[in-house]
């Protein structure tokens, strides 16, 4: 086939290169609609004759064509399955493009949907339409004039249909309309729409501030052409957003050039800046720089207009931030050079009628929105998602539209589906498509499989896993063998042997990229017959694996190292306490027991050795929420408890990856998927050497083996949870571990710090770990056990993929947490307990307390709203005293809390000090309260636990 | 990067709006000068060469004479007006040389060389503008100027390129920008009506899954130009013929 057309040239210049390109016009570009005798048939065209549009502003059926600000504004009226019959023009579709991703791909979903009859017309390539652009026009009247023009050719090209422009460009729908184009804006053609049902309170309010009303609130923005000068000369700086969560009317903005973010304080300098928009500021002297202000400040604001409660808020931070040796780079926002405005999760405030809400977002960081709504009754008791539109001046919080309702609130469906949405994890049902991958059940061993794997059905191979663990990934067998020397076998679920390169079940996999635990739910990366069933190695069953067998001596040194793919039959799938009940009862001598037994003789010498080394020993709470299984109710939340057997489980997994991503990058030095922690900078440790110093501690950061050698060293026999609370500071230094394909990076860039091995990868849980996978393919094409296919070795593919995976592994983290915390809350509903705590940053006017028992974290504030602090605050040892009473960071407290929910709309958790006893401002212990009352409710405050049972790594996610 | 950009669109056309399967358009002229013993003048797309063909002649330097096939001679060299940056482009220099040689490769498979020995045939083709896909270009212009010339050849040998776009659909004909845009580009050299290939150079490495269905891409791009080089050919006779009234019996 050859059909070039004339063409013409497009020139482009710029930094004195002359580009040309060519432009083919073509004469085979159909209009879409359905029965035009003039074009060709186009099959891709979804546009319907039946549909029919309502709206009473035009009194017959029409097309609509839209125009770029329409699409790029109005996405969420545009979803509802209302306006249909739609022309996306080709040169409209590009600019979105440009525009927007996220929008453009949401057009897409549109566009592939058959049933809402959207079609893309290729108007700059059309003969007719096409428009060759001049010099001497801006970009944007180039693309009206072809909009203006392409509608003009439909409404020509088929005289008995209707064509209607929607755009809000008053100059573009005048011209139109001066053209003879019915025109509107999406408006008043949503409002003149028959079936509009609630489609009002999804339009975007971009263009409805314009109406200046009241005194403007907030200082102007500078126009952008002044923002870019300004970034040129350098009196401007760029950087992203960060909002403080603690405090509403603190920001930071990360500034090239400054190692320290940049602070903005107050209205006027954060100047309508939103979570993660990218912003200029102006650095102020160094004479006006303060400090982080250290409080802890909460907008509680009712209305829009209502100013008074942030002017005195700003009074309060004003005074407590002082200019000290503390100080950080600040300045002022002075406008924006892109919103990163995303949709939001929340809740209406609900405390006024009419139209009128104000949102308030779950995530803490984002402002309260101010919506308009037809449905506020309904809306209050729901978990919505709305949308910022704009941020005029003279409103306090920016406009918004509602986009959708998730479900009532409080009820668990509803908020794992927050969480869910939050988090951006892809949870629908798995498709047919996908679903069609599945092998046919019953599934059998063929002869073929078993030529082609080693049969070790033979060797007494076990599991060991949390209770209830339904996708078992690994399991391990080891005997020993001639010479006094150990065989030690970790075999892996052969998952890629089920999912292929490419197929739908492969595809959906990779954008999943993870297993998602929530408390009570579980989000599986691929469909339930491979996770629990066929790939998960349950006992007595025979299985296929991919295994790792070590020949060691007697003190852990590997001596020989093989990979193959297997069929096993894992005798026992074992929990962590069976294991170790085995381990520890004597009388038991089978094999399994024996190998167990070596398993983690083995397992301490790694273990010993690796710290040695300088892997580092961190703690986070991770707690469990025991759930009734018939109402789905927390029944209790409890730390989890871990034995030895966890620890030699995490021992052999540690080191199978390490082999398997030191033979990957042997064969594939440029494309082995490996995964790197990367050191922290210094300045992360600032907490921890801070919180050390006052305690009288030298925390080492210079080095990770330093940092583990003090950490041990940090201990006080008067407070056995420091070390613990230490080490969680600890943590918190640390930067995200990350997955790359070795080609990208420097060798020495692929060190895994907390584990301090040069070299590190994912291989043992490609159930719930798209990565894994991936590793599992390249480690198959090694042992010749399967072949390469071309994304596998592409660097860039490689590279695209890891960024996924990162991303939704962070995501999945935080999803998790956020369904504990959640749970945690409804454990608490209408409870009162008295609890031991920890203080984990002493600030001016509260002090953080963490209670490891629920891993929860929460506030404590000093000072009660317009009572004078009996407090006083001390900045060079950051304690705070009352009387004799001292705070400093790491204090044991013990304390009262509550779960307010007076307003149902925001629960939140009240905390009142019990111990130490500070007359005038603690509370007597619910147990002197209680004597003589029945006791329910009230616990006794548990004894520390055992220091070992709460220091520990979280297992899934820290690695 | 620049690489995730689709080389084709959802709607299925490419940046200039051609589809996956279409050649840029060519525009070709016979007998562009009247110095040399055979000329000719190819734009594909935005890229445009000069081709000339001067022998079969006596070999300059006797030493390199052979007695039983002519030597042929080709010469590869760039305008330095022919990209964005105006650049001196050396005769010679490591891209040029690999040129020539290939160049020489491709001609010496359909030259009737045995008819000629002792003998040698000078082959010229300079770029003037370049927009990806030179090799192409300056292969189907010295075809052209080597029928130009008269001298005997076994079949057309024609030569395009072809790449994967968005990692799946093969596309022919890789514009400057696509180049830039894409991966590797593979280039093929081949003897369209037997179907033999030539020459076969890649870009960039590709994984061997891909190949086939690239390969015959190109190959159909190569048949392609095959025929609009034959139509070209048959004009230019055409009116050469009418000229001298050769071609009145004709019409
Ligand atoms: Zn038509």
């Amino acid at each position: 086939m050859f059909t070039t057309k004339s063409f013409i040239k497009k020139n482009k210049i710029g930094n004195f290169l002359k580009n040309v390109r060519e432009h083919y016009i073509r004469d085979d570009i159909s209009c879409g609609v359905p029965n035009c005798t003039k074009c060709k048939a186009e099959a891709s065209s979804f546009l319907s004759e039946t549909h029919i549009n309502k709206c009473s502003l035009y009194n017959f059926n029409h097309f609509v064509i839209l125009d770029t600000n329409i699409i790029l504004d109005q996405m969420d009226v545009l979803e509802e399955p209302v306006i249909s019959n739609v022309i996306i023009l080709h040169t409209v579709y590009k600019e979105v493009k440009n525009r927007s991703l996220p929008i453009y791909k949401r057009l897409n979903a549109i566009l592939d949907n058959p049933s809402r009859h959207f079609y893309v017309f290729i108007n700059d390539h059309h003969q007719d339409t096409f428009i060759p652009e001049e010099d001497s026009i801006l970009i944007n009247d180039h693309n009206d004039r072809c909009i203006r023009a392409a509608t003009s050719w439909y409404i020509k090209h088929l005289p008995a249909n209707h064509f209607v422009l929607i755009t809000d460009d008053n100059k573009n729908r005048q011209l139109a309309i001066a053209g003879q184009i019915p025109a509107c804006t999406i408006a008043e053609y949503v409002k003149h729409l028959e079936n509009k049902s609630l489609l009002e309170d999804k339009l975007s309010r971009k263009d409805f501030h314009t109406e200046s009303k009241g005194k403007e609130i907030f200082p102007p923005h500078l126009s952008t052409a002044q923002l870019l000068n300004g970034i040129k000369q350098g009196i401007l700086h760029q950087g992203t957003f960060r909002a403080s969560k603690d405090n509403f009317l603190e920001g930071f903005i990360n500034v090239e050039g400054f190692t320290d973010p940049v602070l903005v304080q107050g209205r006027s300098g954060l100047n309508r800046a939103v979570d993660g928009d990218i912003v200029a500021i102006e650095i102020f002297k160094k004479e006006q720089w303060v400090s982080p202000s250290e409080i802890i400040l909460e907008d509680d604001g009712v209305s829009e207009e209502q100013i008074e409660d942030v002017e005195e808020k700003e009074k309060v931070l004003k005074n407590t931030t002082v200019q000290d040796s503390e100080i950080k780079p600040t300045g002022k926002v002075v406008g924006i050079i892109r919103r990163k405005w995303k949709q939001y999760c929340g809740i209406l405030q609900g405390n006024s009628d009419g139209v009128y809400q104000i949102f308030v977002p779950a995530n803490r960081s984002i402002p309260k929105v101010r919506i308009e709504t037809r449905q506020a009754d309904f809306l209050k008791t729901q978990k919505l998602i709305v949308t910022i539109d704009a941020w005029p001046r003279h409103s306090r919080y920016p406009h918004g539209h509602f986009v959708r309702a998730l479900g009532r609130i409080g009820s668990q469906d509803t908020e794992n589906e927050v969480v869910l949405l939050e988090h951006d994890v892809p949870h629908s049902q798995f498709s047919e498509e996908v679903l069609s991958c599945l092998p046919k059940l019953p599934w059998i061993i063929t002869e073929e499989d078993e030529k082609r794997r080693v049969d070790l059905r033979d060797i007494d191979i076990c599991s060991v896993d949390p209770p209830g663990c339904t996708d078992i990934d690994d399991a391990l067998h080891c005997r020993p063998i001639k010479d006094g020397k150990l065989e030690v076998g970790v075999h892996i679920a052969d998952v890629s042997h089920f999912i292929r390169p490419g197929t739908a079940i492969d595809l959906e996999a990779a954008s999943r990229a993870t297993t998602v635990y929530l408390v009570g739910k579980r989000i599986d990366m691929v469909p339930e017959l491979l996770s629990s069933n066929l790939c998960s190695l349950r006992g007595g069953e025979e299985r296929f694996a991919f295994s790792c067998v070590w020949e060691m001596d007697q003190n852990a040194n590997i001596l020989k190292t093989r990979f193959h793919k297997s069929i096993i039959r894992s005798r026992r799938a074992m929990t962590y306490e069976e294991a170790q009940i085995t381990i520890d009862d004597k009388t038991q001598t089978d094999s399994i027991a024996e190998s167990l037994r070596n398993l983690n003789m083995l397992a301490k010498i790694l273990k010993r050795r690796r710290r040695e080394n300088g892997a580092l020993v961190l703690a986070s709470t991770e707690v469990k929420i025991l759930m009734d299984s018939e109402t789905m109710e927390p029944l209790d939340v409890e730390v989890k408890k871990m034995y030895e057997t966890n620890s030699m489980v995490e021992e052999f997994m540690l080191l199978a990856n390490i082999s398997v991503a030191e033979k990957i990058l042997d064969d594939f030095p440029d494309c082995a998927m490996l995964r790197r922690h990367p050191t922290p900078p210094a300045t992360n440790f600032d907490p921890l050497v801070k919180a050390g110093r006052h305690l009288g501690f030298d925390i080492q950061i210079d080095c990770g083996k330093n940092l583990a050698e003090s950490l041990d060293n940090a201990v006080k026999a008067d407070n056995p949870y420091l070390n613990t609370m230490l080490r969680m500071l600890a943590t918190r230094c640390m930067l995200q571990a990350v997955y790359f394909p070795s080609g990208t990076l420097q060798k020495e860039d692929f060190y895994h710090y907390g584990l301090a091995v040069p070299l590190y990868t994912h291989f043992t849980s490609p159930i719930r770990r798209y990565a894994d996978i991936i590793v599992h393919r390249l480690l198959a094409v090694t042992c010749a056990a399967d072949s390469t296919y071309p994304d596998l070795l592409d660097k860039q593919k490689s590279s695209e993929l890891c960024q996924n995976l990162n991303y939704r592994n962070r995501m999945a983290q935080y999803a998790g947490r956020a369904s504990v915390a959640f749970n945690t809350h409804l454990f608490f509903k209408g409870k009162l307990n008295d609890e031991q705590g920890y203080i984990l940053y002493v600030r001016k006017n509260a002090l953080q307390i963490l209670i490891p028992k629920y891993g929860l974290e929460c506030t404590m504030y000093l000072v009660k709203k317009g009572e004078t602090s009996i407090f006083e605050y001390d900045e060079e040892t950051i304690t705070q005293k009352a009387g004799d009473v001292v705070f400093h960071t790491f204090d044991p407290v013990l304390i009262r809390l509550k779960l307010d929910s007076s307003n149902i709309q925001h629960e939140k958790f009240t905390v009142q000090l019990v111990e130490p006893h500070i007359p005038g401002f603690s509370v007597s212990p619910l147990a002197e309260l209680q004597e003589g009352m029945n006791e329910e409710g009230a616990k006794p405050v548990n004894e520390r636990k055992r220091k070992s049972e709460e220091t520990k790594k979280n297992k899934k996610n820290k690695k | 990067m620049s690489k995730n950009k689709e080389l084709i669109s959802k709607i299925g056309l490419r940046l200039d709006g051609r589809r996956a399967d279409e050649l840029r358009r060519i525009r070709c002229k016979m007998g562009v000068f009247a110095q040399p013993d055979g000329s000719a003048y190819i734009e594909q797309g935005l890229t445009k060469v000069l081709a000339a063909v001067y022998g079969p002649h006596q070999v300059k330097n006797r030493q390199k004479a052979q007695h039983d096939t002519c030597i042929i001679n080709t010469q590869f060299s760039m305008a330095v007006f022919s990209t964005n940056e105006r650049k001196k482009r050396p005769r010679g220099d490591r891209k040029s040389t690999e040129m020539s040689l290939h160049l020489q490769q491709a001609l010496a498979a359909v030259i009737e060389t045995d008819l000629y020995p002792w003998s040698q045939i000078d082959v010229y083709v300079e770029v003037l503008h370049a927009d990806g896909g030179i090799y192409p270009a300056c292969v189907n212009a010295a075809t052209l100027a080597i029928i130009d010339a008269g001298i005997p050849i076994k079949e057309y040998v024609c030569a395009c390129t072809a790449t994967l776009a968005n990692n799946e659909i093969p596309m022919l004909d890789i514009s400057h920008q696509e180049e830039v845009l894409g991966g590797a580009t593979l280039t093929v050299a081949a003897l369209p009506m037997s179907g033999k290939i030539v020459l076969m150079e890649m870009s960039q490495r590709f994984h061997l899954d891909h190949l086939p269905k690239v390969l015959n891409k190109a190959l159909e791009g190569c048949k392609d130009i095959k025929v609009i080089l034959d139509e070209a050919v048959k004009n230019h006779v055409a009116e050469m013929g009418s000229s001298t009234g050769w071609a009145n019996s004709r019409t």
